[in-house]
């Protein structure tokens, strides 16, 4: 009903930042994936297929990557069976207050993520809550190593992303009409019948949504495994982050980073396949 | 609906179970938050446990402390200019995107949301490129620029959520009396659509405040952000002025959104007020 040319000038501001910061950067990326590598920082624009032929020869990086897709599936699995009581929970209780928990969801997210992240040291670490209590009690001599493992970057990026796939769940649940449970426990269902029936395969496609957010997030984390993880724990971003900004070899790097990109879009291209992008929206956006 | 879960013996069980898990979950949420805020009153020279006393001192030694003070202003000023513009330009797209016909605004629609589901370092390495590409130095500019696009959808998905919610009648009817589109925009739309402004501009800032990943990559050499500041620091080491310095953050990212809803809140209360009177008169 309304002029497209004015729709244009509208969206135009974010319709340019979106093509200078987000797609060409990625063109760009794509282009210097093929450029020669010559020394620490400096590249030239010779065409070669070196950088791609080192990562699909060399299982250092095979290694990596599974490793990271590995952690990535781990946590999101854990996040998708540790999240859903609190979200099932959530939406079930009777309890006056139910703003309070939701809210309580919230606020992780305004607090700051290295913050949260390093605040598993006082966990975790030698000094930490449970070190020092066990130690305490005389249950342990010496202090247990559980910071600087890959447990403790698994932990890490449950703490990070368990808040999205709660919330994933959550809005997924708040969208049942509640009369169906009510006339499936009616018609003799017990309750796990009816949740097996009924509420858990409506809820599927919000913990499908969270699982493929959490994935998506773990895989490409970077600053977690910095904190919580020795060298061995290193993911996938750490790799592109040292291969940039360590080694300057800035072709590698753009290589790496497509190979990420690529990977993780091969997923969540999977993931739409089955189901649609704007559960994971309303997830993002409640 | 509690009928159908506390029903039976079986499903008794399997809610108790439920509330275990909950109150779980959510004590392991918080139990690192507030170890580093209980621990930044200690007054052990190590940061870690046990306490030893209590102490404001690495509160003191924070105020002195330099660095840490002028990465405070930089973030700062970073997510004050990212809440201002991001929230400008992801309402009017909002608008854009739920109130005109144009094509390619499914496409449109999806980009606008792909900064917050690609991983930020691949956005970091991007963008690095690109500036290396033109031969660019790292600004200011390209940071915020960064953080404006890592904030975007989650303006345009909020501003979005609510301008679905508001009816078109009261616009037409504002059309239709002759008034202007961006009278309409302004006099009606803008106050209907006031929360969702407050709320996305807050999120706006505490994603930039916040940033980390893409900040590392894109921040000009020199300059620090609140968070690579933190990060620095704890390369060295675990010192009690990080759990100082992290229990400031969460009193402003925490305390900054909780004022402007509870004002938010105030406002509408004072508002609705107001319009009860005037139907009464």
């Amino acid at each position: 009903m309304y002029d497209p040319r004015l729709a244009w000038m509208l969206v135009a501001p974010v319709l340019l930042l979106l093509i200078f910061f987000l797609l060409l950067p990625i063109a760009v990326m794509l282009v210097y994936t093929f450029f020669t590598f010559v020394t620490a920082g400096v590249e030239s624009a010779t065409v070669t297929l070196a950088n791609w032929h080192e990562f699909l020869t060399d299982g250092y990086y095979h290694g990596f990557l599974l490793k990271t897709l590995r952690v990535g599936g781990m946590t999101a699995i854990i996040c998708g069976i540790l999240g859903y009581f609190p979200a099932y929970f959530i939406w079930a209780t009777t309890f006056k207050h139910k703003w309070l928990l939701l809210l309580l969801l919230i606020v992780p997210f305004w607090i700051s993520f290295t913050i949260r992240t390093f605040s598993w040291i006082h966990i975790l670490g030698e000094q930490g809550l449970i070190n020092v209590t066990l130690l305490k009690l005389g249950l342990i001599q010496e202090p247990l190593q559980m910071l600087y493992t890959e447990g403790a970057v698994i932990m890490g990026l449950l703490h990070f992303l368990l808040p999205y796939m709660i919330l994933n769940v959550y809005v997924s649940l708040e969208s049942i009409d509640r009369t169906l449970i009510s006339a499936a426990r009616s018609m003799g269902c017990t309750s796990a019948q009816a949740f097996r029936e009924v509420t858990l395969p409506l809820s599927l496609p919000g913990l499908a949504a969270g699982l493929m957010l959490c994935f998506v997030l773990a895989a490409g984390s970077y600053v977690t495994p910095q904190l919580l993880g020795s060298g061995r724990d290193a993911l996938f971003g750490n790799l592109i982050y040292d291969t940039i900004m360590g080694q300057l070899n800035w072709p590698m790097g753009a290589t790496l980073s497509i190979v990420l990109f690529m990977v993780l879009g091969c997923f969540a291209a999977v993931y739409t396949r089955y189901m649609s992008m704007s559960q994971i929206v309303k997830g993002l956006g409640g | 609906m509690t009928a159908a879960t506390h029903g039976d013996r079986e499903g008794k069980w399997a809610w108790r179970l439920t509330g275990f898990m909950t109150i779980c979950v959510y004590i392991f949420m918080f139990a690192p938050i507030v170890a580093t805020v209980v621990l930044s009153f200690n007054s052990s020279m190590f940061g870690g446990f046990p306490m030893t006393g209590f102490s404001l001192q690495w509160y003191a030694k924070l105020l002195q402390n330099e660095q840490v003070l002028q990465a405070f202003r930089t973030s700062l000023w970073i997510a004050l200019v990212t809440a201002g513009v991001t929230t400008i330009i992801g309402v009017i797209t909002a608008y854009a995107l739920t109130r005109f016909e144009f094509n390619g605004k499914q496409i449109l629609g999806t980009l606008v949301i792909l900064p917050a589901l690609v991983p930020e370092t691949i956005l970091g390495v991007g963008l690095l490129v690109m500036i290396k590409a033109v031969d660019q130095p790292r600004t200011l500019w390209i940071l915020i620029l960064g953080h404006i696009l890592l904030a975007v959808p989650y303006v345009v998905l909020v501003a979005q959520a609510r301008l679905v919610g508001i009816r078109r009648v009261y616009e037409e009817a504002a059309l239709s009396l002759g008034a202007s589109r961006a009278a309409t925009f302004r006099e009606v739309i803008l106050p209907l659509l006031l929360p969702a402004v407050v709320a996305g501009a807050l999120l706006a800032f505490t994603i930039s405040f916040d940033n980390t990943s893409a900040s590392l990559f894109w921040r000009p050499a020199g300059v620090e952000t609140m968070p690579t500041q933190i990060l620095s620091m704890l390369k060295i080491s675990i010192s009690p002025e990080i759990n100082a310095l992290g229990t400031v953050m969460i009193l402003v990212t925490v305390g900054i959104p909780l004022l402007g809803g509870l004002l938010l809140q105030g406002l509408t209360r004072l508002r609705r007020r107001g319009n009860s009177t005037e139907v009464e008169q």
